[in-house]
C-alpha cells in the first residue's frame, strides 16, 4: 500500500507533536513516565507511516535490521546497571551518530542530482555523524575503563585536528563542485572518524559528563542534517530538539565545574596557584571520630543533610544510606539530600542512583535550593564527595577551583565526612573543610560506616 | 521541501527545544538524555527508506546498518528511560 507524501508529512507532524509533549512530560517526575510513552508512540507513528513510503519496495532487510537492533537494544536496556548509565548513553549517542552517517551515505550513493544544499547537508551529516560515532566509542571505553581515563595526546595534536577539520570542509566543498566523487566521500568519512577519536582522547575522566552531553547534542544535529539531506521534516525538527537539549546540558555541566567549554575540549586544567601543602592544611586540626559518636550527634539533631558523591555509588552504599535516613526519620529528624550537578558521572546521575534505592525524589535538592538551608542544618554528612564541598572554591582566589559553585556544607553546625583517607579528589587539592573546627572525620569504607552509624542509632 | 522552509523548521525547533529543556529539573537530566537519545533514533525513518529501496546493494547494506543502529537507539533508549523513570517515586 502506498499513500501520498502529504499524508506522510502530516503523520510526521503528529509524531513531532508527540515528541514535544513527551519532553514536556519530563519536566515533572509525576508526568515523566507518560511523557516517555508519548514520545515512544510518536516514534511508532513515524516508523509505521514511513513503511508506506513509495520508495520502499522490499521489507526483508528492514525486518532483519529491526529484529537485530531491537534485540540488542532491549538487552542493553534490561541489563545495564544504573552506575553504568553514562556508558550506555555514550554508546547510544555513538549509534545515533552512526545511523545518521549511514543514512547520509546511502543518500550519497543513490546518486540522483542533489542540489548544493543537499550535498552540503550530506557532508555535514557524514562529518558530525562519524565524529559522534568514534568519539562516543572513546568516551565509552574511558567510562568502562577499557582504556585509561587520563587525558591522552601527543605534541601537535591540535594542529592535526585543525588539518582534519579543514580537510573535511574542503572535501565537502569539492563534492559541491564535483558531485558523486566516491573516493572523496570515503576520505571525508575517514578523516571525520579519526577526528572523533582525537577530539575525545585528550579529555580527562572527570570531564566526561560534559563530553557525553556534547555528543548527545552532536547526535541530534547529525540527525537534523540527515533530515536536510532527505527533505524530511520529522528528522529536522526532532534532531534540532535533541541538539538543543544536549547543548543546554553541556552548558549546565560546564558552569557546575567552573570550566569553559573550550577548556574542557582541549583538556586544559586551570593553572595551579601556589602549591598548597597538604600537611600544612591538615596538621593537628583533624578530628577523627567513631560511628557511635556520630550516632550520638545525630540523635540530638533536628535537620540532617546527606551529601552523596560518586564514591557512594561505587561502594553500592545507596541502600545503606536510605536505611540510615529512614531510621533518622523514624526518630523525627528531617533528612534531605544535597545533589551537586556533577555529583555523578553524567547530568542527574546521582538522582537516578538514589531513586533506585527508593529515596523519594522530593528529598533530592539541587545546589541552589539546599545551599541557603545549611545554616539551619544540624549535621551534614558528606559521603564520597570531596571537591564539590571544598570551601577554597569560595574563599581562596588563588585556588585553581576558585569560582566553582560548591555545596556550603561547612555552614552546618556539625559536618561529618566519611572517607577512607585524606587523599585528594579529582582536582588534586587538599580540602580545608576536613580541618574545620566543626568537622568530624569518620575514616573507613563508606558503606560499612553508614551501616555502623545506623546500628548505633538503633541501639542508642 | 525547499531549503528556506527546512531552515525555518530547524531554527524554530531549536528555540522550542531550548524553552522546553530548560524546564526539565536536574533530577530528571539522566532520563532526559537517554530519552532524547531514543528520540534522535528518528533517523530510523531515513534508514527504513534506504534499507527498503531497490537502489543497489551498497545502499541496502548502508540502510541495514542504519536500521540496526537506529533501532538499538529507539528500543534501548525508550526502554531504559522507562526503567529509570519508574524508579522515581514519592513516598
Amino acid at each position: 500500500m502506498q499513500i501520498s507524501d502529504n499524508w506522510i508529512d502530516i503523520a510526521y507532524l503528529i509524531s513531532a507533536v508527540l515528541f514535544v509533549l513527551g519532553i514536556k512530560g519530563l519536566t515533572k517526575p509525576k508526568t515523566a513516565v507518560r511523557g516517555n510513552l508519548l514520545a515512544a508512540s510518536g516514534m511508532g507513528v513515524a516508523c509505521v507511516v514511513t513503511l508506506l513510503h513509495r520508495d520502499i519496495v522490499t521489507y526483508e532487510i528492514i525486518i532483519g535490521g529491526v529484529i537485530v537492533g531491537g534485540i540488542i537494544g532491549a538487552i542493553l536496556a534490561k541489563k545495564v546497571q544504573m552506575t553504568a548509565m553514562p556508558q550506555l548513553v555514550a554508546l547510544l549517542n555513538g549509534f545515533g551518530g552512526g545511523a545518521s552517517f549511514a543514512v547520509a551515505g546511502a543518500e550519497f550513493f543513490r546518486g540522483g542530482h542533489p542540489d548544493t544544499v543537499g550535498i552540503i547537508a550530506t557532508g555535514i551529516a557524514v562529518l558530525i555523524g562519524a565524529v559522534t560515532l568514534t568519539g562516543s566509542f572513546v568516551a565509552f571505553a574511558k567510562l568502562q575503563e577499557l582504556i585509561d581515563g587520563k587525558p591522552m595526546g601527543f605534541p601537535g595534536m591540535k594542529l592535526v585536528n585543525a588539518i582534519l577539520l579543514l580537510g573535511s570542509v574542503a572535501a565537502i566543498a569539492y563534492l559541491v563542485m564535483n558531485p558523486g566523487v566516491e573516493p572523496v566521500f570515503w576520505g571525508l568519512a575517514i578523516a571525520a572518524a579519526i577526528l572523533g577519536i582525537l577530539l575525545v582522547s585528550p579529555i580527562g575522566g572527570a570531564d566526561m559528563p560534559v563530553v557525553i552531553a556534547l555528543l548527545n547534542s552532536y547526535s541530534g544535529i547529525a540527525a537534523s542534517a540527515a533530515g536536510f539531506v532527505m527533505g524530511n521534516s520529522a528528522l529536522i525538527v526532532t534532531g534540532s530538539l535533541v541538539g538543543a537539549s544536549g547543548l543546554i546540558l553541556t552548558q549546565i555541566m560546564c558552569k557546575a565545574m567552573n570550566r569553559s567549554l573550550t577548556n574542557v575540549l582541549f583538556g586544559v586544567m586551570a593553572e595551579a596557584g601556589e602549591a598548597m601543602d597538604q600537611d600544612e592544611v591538615y596538621e593537628g586540626k583533624i578530628k577523627s571520630t567513631s560511628a557511635e559518636e556520630v550516632a550520638m550527634v545525630l540523635e540530638t539533631a533536628q535537620r540532617v543533610v546527606i551529601v552523596p558523591g560518586f564514591g557512594l555509588a561505587m561502594a553500592q552504599a545507596q541502600h545503606a544510606v536510605r536505611e540510615m535516613a529512614d531510621t533518622l526519620e523514624g526518630m523525627g529528624v528531617e533528612v534531605e539530600y544535597a545533589i551537586h550537578p556533577v555529583a555523578g558521572r553524567m547530568p542527574g546521575h546521582m538522582n537516578v542512583l538514589l531513586a533506585e534505592a527508593e529515596v523519594s525524589y522530593d528529598k533530592l535538592k539541587d545546589m541552589d535550593t539546599i545551599n541557603p538551608t545549611f545554616e539551619q542544618t544540624d549535621v551534614a554528612i558528606v559521603l564520597g564527595a570531596n571537591d564539590v564541598t571544598n570551601p577554597m572554591a569560595r574563599e581562596d582566589k588563588g585556588s585553581p577551583i576558585y569560582g566553582m559553585p560548591i555545596l556550603n556544607v561547612d555552614k552546618a553546625k556539625t559536618v561529618v565526612v566519611v572517607k577512607r583517607s585524606l587523599s585528594p579528589g579529582f582536582a588534586g587539592l587538599p580540602n580545608p573543610l576536613f580541618a574545620k573546627d566543626n568537622t568530624l572525620m569518620l575514616f573507613g569504607d563508606g558503606k560499612g560506616a553508614v551501616v555502623d552509624i545506623t546500628t548505633a542509632l538503633k541501639e542508642g | 521541501m525547499d531549503f528556506v522552509s527546512q531552515l525555518t523548521l530547524f531554527v524554530l525547533a531549536i528555540f522550542l527545544g531550548v524553552e522546553l529543556i530548560t524546564k526539565v529539573p536536574p533530577t530528571l537530566h539522566t532520563p532526559l538524555m537517554s530519552g532524547s537519545n531514543a528520540i534522535s533514533g528518528i533517523t530510523l525513518v531515513g534508514a527504513l527508506i534506504a534499507a527498503g529501496s531497490d537502489a543497489g546493494l551498497l545502499i541496502n547494506v548502508l540502510g541495514f546498518i542504519a536500521v540496526v543502529l537506529a533501532t538499538i537507539n529507539v528500543i534501548g533508549g525508550f526502554m531504559v528511560t522507562n526503567r529509570m523513570l519508574a524508579m522515581f517515586k514519592r513516598k
